[in-house]
């Protein structure tokens, strides 16, 4: 009797401390919120924007770690013919007046009007709820049409039968693909593989985030710092932000 | 009663005889052939090798009927909305279907996927894309460590 006594009180005690630890992270902070995550069974949400800023002051000239990271989960090939799958390619700029160079990477730019998804015949090309372009590649006929809408020919298409895939990212042969923005990794709460490679790699010039968040760090710096947006005249509202160009 | 009749009421009963006795021969040749079906399989049956698990996500004969319909759905909620739960995932089939000896649903007739999908003739689409392996371990822990929703039970695959 005086041990069941003891195991009730024991778990009114647990509840108590948990309810505790819950009104320390309120207002608004749930544990998951930190790592930006949402729930599986969660659908996108349009509140989100997610985007990256790419700090050209900090890319470094030669190095290709993004690229390569970015091929690693994806399990591209990393050649660089006309025929290879590219999703992330270094551009080197040069001012032929000072010679100032600029060494950037540039992928999917995730436009809020992507011009790929209005040229798509079949709605394949599509824009997610939180921003990220992604092509379906159960509705992609292979058409092309988005390869050549897009002004950073950012777009790939399969030319080969592709095996030993990541399970997270099918890729097969007669369809378009490009930077997904790691959809499937910001969906477990992580970051993209670029970023991760380029923050380890000690360059930081890579910073993932959510733009319409206030409190975002990504956020915060395109509110402080002068960005650019590449061929922001076409008014395609990019995701991808560069600083430093 | 006359002649005629009689032998009419006999021929009845004579054709009534025959054809019982015929009835129960060919009752029995039925018998046979369903006991002898059972034991030499004259007729091919795919061989369906289950490797992991006790039982299926849902019931086993909705998935033989069903299952391309959950991954349809699944498929669409995935790529589209980021829905990324388990249960119906492609994902999740090839982690329990996979086959110990080359680790993938494809290869050969003993493969979970390919055996039945060869034996009915329908093409899988879903393998020109998607990988036919579960998801290396390595791959699982990193997932995970990053604060990922991981289904609990991955021991014993990708060994």
């Amino acid at each position: 009797m005086s041990d069941e006594i003891n195991v009730s009180r024991r778990q009114i005690v647990g509840f108590g401390s948990a309810a505790l630890a819950g009104l320390a992270l309120a207002p608004g902070v749930l544990l998951y919120d930190l790592a930006h995550g949402k729930q599986p069974d969660e659908a996108v949400s349009g509140k989100v924007r997610w985007g990256m800023l790419i700090d050209t002051n900090n890319c470094k000239d030669g190095c290709n770690d993004c690229v390569k990271a970015c091929n690693t989960e994806a399990h591209l090939s990393g050649g660089t013919k006309e025929t290879d799958s590219q999703w992330m390619r270094k551009v080197e700029l040069k001012d032929m007046r000072t010679g100032r160079a600029t060494s950037l990477p540039m992928m999917c730019q995730h436009c809020a009007e992507p011009p790929c998804v209005d040229v798509c015949p079949t709605g394949a090309s599509f824009k997610r709820a939180d921003g990220i372009v992604l092509v379906d590649k159960h509705i992609c006929i292979g058409c092309r049409y988005c390869m050549m809408a897009c002004p950073y020919k950012a777009r790939s298409f399969v030319h080969e039968v592709v095996t030993d895939q990541n399970s997270d990212l099918p890729r097969g042969k007669g369809v378009v693909e490009s930077c997904t923005m790691c959809a499937h990794r910001v969906d477990r709460g992580q970051t993209t593989a670029c970023a991760e490679a380029c923050a380890s790699a000690g360059h930081n010039a890579i910073l993932f985030g959510d733009l319409n968040d206030p409190n975002s760090e990504i956020a915060k710096r395109v509110a402080t710092y002068a960005t650019t947006q590449v061929r922001a005249d076409l008014g395609l509202n990019p995701g991808i932000r560069y600083q430093g160009i | 009663m006359s002649v005629p009749a009689q032998l009419g009421k006999l021929l009845n009963w004579k054709w009534g005889a025959v054809l019982g006795a015929l009835l129960a021969v060919s009752l029995v040749a039925v018998a046979g052939d369903e006991d002898e079906g059972k034991k030499s399989s004259r007729v091919p049956k795919p061989h369906v090798v289950i490797e992991k698990g006790d039982k299926c996500v849902e019931d086993e004969a909705f998935m033989k009927r069903n299952h391309m319909k959950l991954l349809m759905h699944q498929r669409d909620e995935t790529v589209h909305k980021g829905i990324r739960t388990t249960k119906y995932s492609l994902q999740n089939c090839i982690d329990c279907h996979a086959s110990r000896k080359n680790n993938s649903v494809l290869g050969s007739n003993d493969n979970f996927c390919q055996g039945c999908h060869s034996y009915v003739a329908v093409k899988i689409d879903c393998f020109e894309c998607h990988s036919s392996k579960p998801k290396p371990m390595a791959a699982r822990v990193v997932a995970a460590g990053n604060g990922a929703v991981v289904a609990a039970d991955y021991s014993g695959v990708n060994k």
